[in-house]
């Protein structure tokens, strides 16, 4: 007979401090939410209030999507590739302390605090339509500042020709960052995506740190993300640390793991399918019939001049 | 096997057959299928498909691996069930999907490999549930009709493939059904290849009897 004997303590036994401090902001947060008058419920989680203004020339005649489907029907491959991951695992996310460094090819680089970010500009609300790669779209009020002051204030040098947006890279906070079974993982973390710097300084390109009203839920990209409303979803980087300018096209995480079917353009446009189904119409969330998608999602006139003398079917 | 064990094994069948679409039906009824209900329940259905069918084409290999002869008895109702599940999987697609946008889907079932695999699979159930009954059997002969039947193996691998090809990058689901078919599919071939093996060698140690007399 084996006897076994066993230490008094293990090292596994022992808490990380990271647990315990995480723990505290549970209880803290438990605590706060005790304040508040029915906060004990099961509701609809609230974000925290975050006031701006509507820009009323960037909105639409369509309703918004309800914000339970907004914050719950997600595309966030750090928290996992299904719909409801991000919202399930969110609170493993901590969007403070923040930093977002912003350089590369710039006159004066700076690393800016989350909290100095947002009061760089006045924060506005526009109501843009999102249309994912995978046929689906909603609409949606964002709160944030167009992008293209950050970058002027930066200074971009002459050879600077492409924007590159990194993702937060911890799989602490982003579990499936975690390589999972024969090391298999779904991107290249961590996630990068790219824009032409014309494209980066469009005034419809975002630098988005609220929506409906309040601070950017985490599993909507908390806390400051880009949104790109003529291009696919996924070219609008959530939970962003760093904004680099380069010379050369940057490679992004999609095209790493698909470039057949996520070009860098990656342009709404119905007449180029994805390999694998059209992307002739589309489903808005809480709609039953498919609508028909619009080029550049809409956006045509104010972006397809950017575009002028470019075969977009080979440019995809 | 006793007349009750059997008919409690079928009733557990259809109790297992039937939970998923009650609880889809329940959860479409509560409100509950979140922002994208009809992409939930075609892909509930799609996976139920695969799941009963690849149950019904594991109901030979439990005879092979541990000798039990039972588990043949609900082969034709898991069949009959995945059948179920397949059309209920290609209706929601017509009418909730594409709202009987006949020219949209023709093009999608040409164009899309995934969906031209998906409606393989579809049609090759097809004759295996028209022929599904004791009368067909016994009209087409058991030689025939197990030919035919041989057909399931088409459907699985199609929809095996169907569902591995729709997938988007990162997706790990549809490697396990995968690999599951494979496991299925390879007890088959060495039991096979062992009674190929054994029936030579029964014919030769026949053809060599006379020479020792």
């Amino acid at each position: 007979m084996l006897i076994r004997r066993a230490p008094r303590f293990t090292a596994s036994e022992i808490t990380d401090p990271k647990l315990y401090l995480s723990r505290r902001e549970l209880m803290a947060g438990a605590a706060a939410l005790a304040l508040v008058p029915g906060g004990g419920e099961a509701a609809a989680p609230k974000g925290e209030p975050l006031a701006a203004k509507r820009n009323p020339a960037f909105s639409l005649s369509e309703a918004a999507t309800k914000i339970d489907h907004a914050t719950t029907y997600n595309n966030f491959y750090e928290f996992g590739v299904n719909k409801d991951d991000p919202s399930r695992l969110a609170h493993t996310l901590r969007p403070r302390p923040w930093s977002v460094q912003v350089d590369g090819l710039v006159h004066k680089p700076k690393t800016f605090d989350i909290d100095e970010l947002i009061k760089l500009f006045p924060l506005e609300e526009r109501v843009y339509s999102l249309r994912c790669v995978e046929a689906w779209s909603m609409v949606v009020p964002w709160i944030g500042f167009p992008l293209a002051p950050l970058l002027k204030r930066v200074e971009p040098a002459g050879q600077a020709k492409f924007v590159e947006f990194t993702t937060l890279l911890d799989s602490n906070q982003f579990p499936a960052q975690k390589p999972g079974f024969f090391g298999f993982s779904s991107l290249d973390w961590p996630y990068v995506e790219g824009l032409r710097l014309d494209e980066a300084l469009h005034p419809l390109t975002l630098l988005t740190v609220g929506m409906y009203g309040q601070v950017l839920p985490n599993q909507n990209g908390a806390p400051v993300r880009v949104v790109v409303p003529w291009k696919y979803g996924f070219k609008s980087a959530k939970s962003i640390v760093r904004i680099r300018l380069v010379t050369e096209q940057p490679k992004t995480s999609w095209e790493k793991a698909a470039s057949q079917e996520y070009g860098f353009y990656s342009n709404v446009n119905p007449a180029v399918s994805h390999p694998r189904w059209s992307q002739a119409d589309e489903r808005r969330i809480g709609e039953f019939r498919r609508r028909p998608t619009l080029p550049f999602n809409g956006y045509a006139d104010q972006v397809a001049s950017l575009y002028t003398g470019m075969d977009l079917k080979k440019f995809y | 096997m006793t007349r009750r064990t059997r008919v409690a094994l079928k009733v557990g069948v259809w109790a297992g057959g039937l939970a998923p679409l009650l609880l889809l039906g329940y959860r479409a009824w509560t409100d509950d299928l979140g922002a994208n209900p009809i992409s939930v329940i075609t892909n509930t259905l799609g996976d139920w498909t695969l799941r009963i069918l690849l149950a019904s084409l594991a109901m030979t290999p439990f005879r092979i691996v541990f000798g039990l002869s039972w588990p043949i008895a609900l082969r034709r109702l898991l069949g009959l069930f995945a059948f179920a599940y397949v059309c209920l999987h290609f209706s929601v697609w017509i009418v909730l999907d594409f709202f009987f946008d006949w020219p949209r889907m023709g093009a999608d079932i040409v164009k899309r490999p995934y969906i031209t695999l998906g409606m393989l699979a579809l049609l090759s159930l097809i004759p295996l549930a028209a022929t599904s009954t004791t009368g067909m059997i016994r009209r087409l002969g058991a030689r025939t009709w197990t030919r035919l039947h041989r057909l399931a193996y088409v459907a699985a691998v199609c929809a095996v493939l169907h569902y591995l090809w729709l997938a988007k990058v990162g997706v790990t689901d549809p490697y396990w059904y995968a690999g599951a078919l494979l496991v299925l599919l390879g007890i088959r071939v060495v039991d096979w290849s062992r009674r190929v093996i054994r029936r030579r060698a029964a014919a030769v140690a026949a053809s060599s009897a006379p020479l020792r007399s």
